[in-house]
């Protein structure tokens, strides 16, 4: 019951932070928002009882990758954006693509195992061990390869910022 | 133990931490006059109470009957949000740390800690690096150059610090295999050859830490956040009265944490000897709290020592330090103690 009560407290939380997101004019009150949406999830991830995943986006995501968000938002000093009053092609398309793909989830989700749909408390794999030996063991491959992708990235990023200007 | 008492334990464990804290870091300040005082020859505050003593209570005093200003043109909610939002988050790392063992009464052994959970270190470090939001905010809401440069600095020291301090821990965690203070502090127990520093080896861990934890405090040889002789007071010009007052308790606070954190990953902690079965059983589950707030003080007094001592960094030195100097260390540390782990094991 509390867990439920939780699970609501935080999940509209999250939605209502995305939705000031998307509402908000000016970029550091977007970002703000995020940094709620990113607490908000960590909460959800703790009721699961993955409390290191928990911990962690709270770290990266809110205390570190947001920060150099609004970092970078001073530094350019952005200013209020302009609201367009919305493109027609967007509307067209745009509103029935979201119904169309919210009802598809909502059905994958309904006919789909019982074991992929529901997950209770603290049945997820929580604690550093456990990850560990996942991302170590049986996920290796794909985990060593997103770090070589993430250090190409950074390699690009330097070589794109120290560009000589001839 | 019912839900009443527990309710009650904790409710009561909150205010005294809190009080303790809060006394502290005023006691802080003052500790900080009185021994830069004394570095540079000064005597420090000596007018009000023996020694200067009653000092905090009239810069508080001073501080609540400030005028309070609000420049025109701030961002205003996150002018006044700003300021909470680092005390707040000082305040909420205190409520992890063990400050002793378990103290009886009424038949029930209390711990001397607010909360102990198995990912407590994770906790600390998510906390404090929601904190940089309130630096980075006030410079940005104040509209003022200075505070805005000041939040820069800040919010690019705290992130380039942050990834070394993580690093430094890696060791200890390795050693002892559990996020929880009070485990790594049981890991420890015994005479001081069990330390961390020594019997875990983690020396340079301890240096990577003690740097790391400066800068994300703000502190000299690291304070240009704050550089008054650039950017007038940094990140906190425009506030004032209560709000400055906020900022300064939530800097002191987590100069707290960071020294109790030290003494707890590297020092022992409360380990010490209690004297069990010579003095009553109340007081030698107390003598614990006294050996860790000598720890404690010791830190603070290092910190000041070095505020005293050391001039300030140029920022490219600054930004060098962290990622050319300390980063490689705290990799080459944890490589190394996990390569020890492993053989021990």
């Amino acid at each position: 019951m509390v867990h439920l009560i939780l699970f609501i407290i935080f999940g509209v939380i999250c939605v209502a932070g995305a939705v000031n997101l998307l509402a908000q004019k000016h970029p550091i009150n977007s970002a703000l928002s995020l940094v709620v949406v990113m607490g908000a999830l960590a909460g959800l991830y703790l009721l699961l009882g993955a409390e290191f995943l928990a911990a962690i986006q709270v770290i990266v995501y809110a205390g570190a990758i947001m920060v150099l968000f609004v970092f970078v938002i001073m530094l350019l000093n952005a200013g209020e954006e302009e609201h367009t009053h919305g493109s027609k092609i967007a509307l067209l398309f745009g509103v029935p693509g979201m119904v169309v793909g919210s009802v598809l989830i909502a059905w994958m989700l309904i006919h789909s195992q019982p074991s992929a749909r529901e997950v209770t408390v603290g049945q997820l794999y929580g604690s550093a061990r456990s990850i560990g030996q996942l991302l170590f063991g049986q996920f290796l491959l794909p985990f060593e390869i997103t770090s070589v992708l993430i250090l190409i990235a950074i390699m690009g990023a330097v070589v794109l910022a120290r560009r000589e200007s001839q | 133990m019912s839900i009443g008492t527990y309710l009650i334990v904790a409710i009561v464990k909150i205010v005294v931490f809190l009080f303790v804290l809060l006394t502290g870091v005023a006691y802080t300040v003052w500790l900080e006059r009185k021994v830069v005082g004394h570095i540079q020859n000064r005597w420090g505050p000596t007018r009000v109470g023996p020694f200067g003593l009653l000092q905090p209570l009239a810069d508080g005093l001073k501080f609540i009957f400030k005028e309070d200003l609000t420049p025109p043109y701030v961002h205003k909610f996150l002018y006044i949000l700003a300021p909470m939002l680092s005390l707040i988050t000082a305040l909420i790392s205190i409520s992890l740390i063990p400050v002793g063992n378990t103290i009886p009464i009424a038949g029930y052994n209390i711990p001397i800690q607010i909360t102990d959970t198995n990912i407590s270190l994770l906790i600390i470090l998510g906390v404090t690096s929601i904190g940089v939001y309130g630096v980075a905010l006030a410079g940005w809401s104040s509209n003022s150059k200075y505070s805005m440069l000041g939040s820069l600095r800040a919010s690019a020291q705290m992130i380039s610090y942050e990834v070394a301090l993580g690093l430094s821990l890696v060791g200890v965690l390795m050693l002892t295999g559990s996020f929880s203070l009070r485990r790594i502090v049981e890991h420890q127990a015994g005479w001081f050859w069990h330390w961390n520093i020594i019997e875990g080896g983690q020396i340079v861990a301890f240096f990577i830490y003690l740097c790391a934890a400066y800068a994300e405090t703000n502190r000299i040889p690291f304070d240009l956040p704050e550089a008054e002789t650039e950017l007038v007071a940094g990140y906190h010009t425009e506030y004032s009265s209560m709000k400055f007052a906020m900022f300064f308790m939530a800097e002191y606070a987590n100069m707290v944490t960071v020294a109790c954190l030290a003494s707890i990953l590297f020092l022992g902690g409360y380990s010490g000897p209690t004297f069990a079965g010579f003095l009553p059983p109340i007081l030698s589950s107390l003598l614990p709290i006294f050996w860790f707030l000598v720890r404690v003080v010791f830190f603070l007094f290092v910190y000041i020592w070095v505020r005293g001592t050391l001039p300030r960094f140029r920022y490219d030195q600054l930004m060098a330090f962290s990622w050319k100097f300390l980063l490689p260390l705290s990799l080459a540390n944890v490589m190394i103690t996990g390569l020890v782990v492993a053989l021990r094991a």
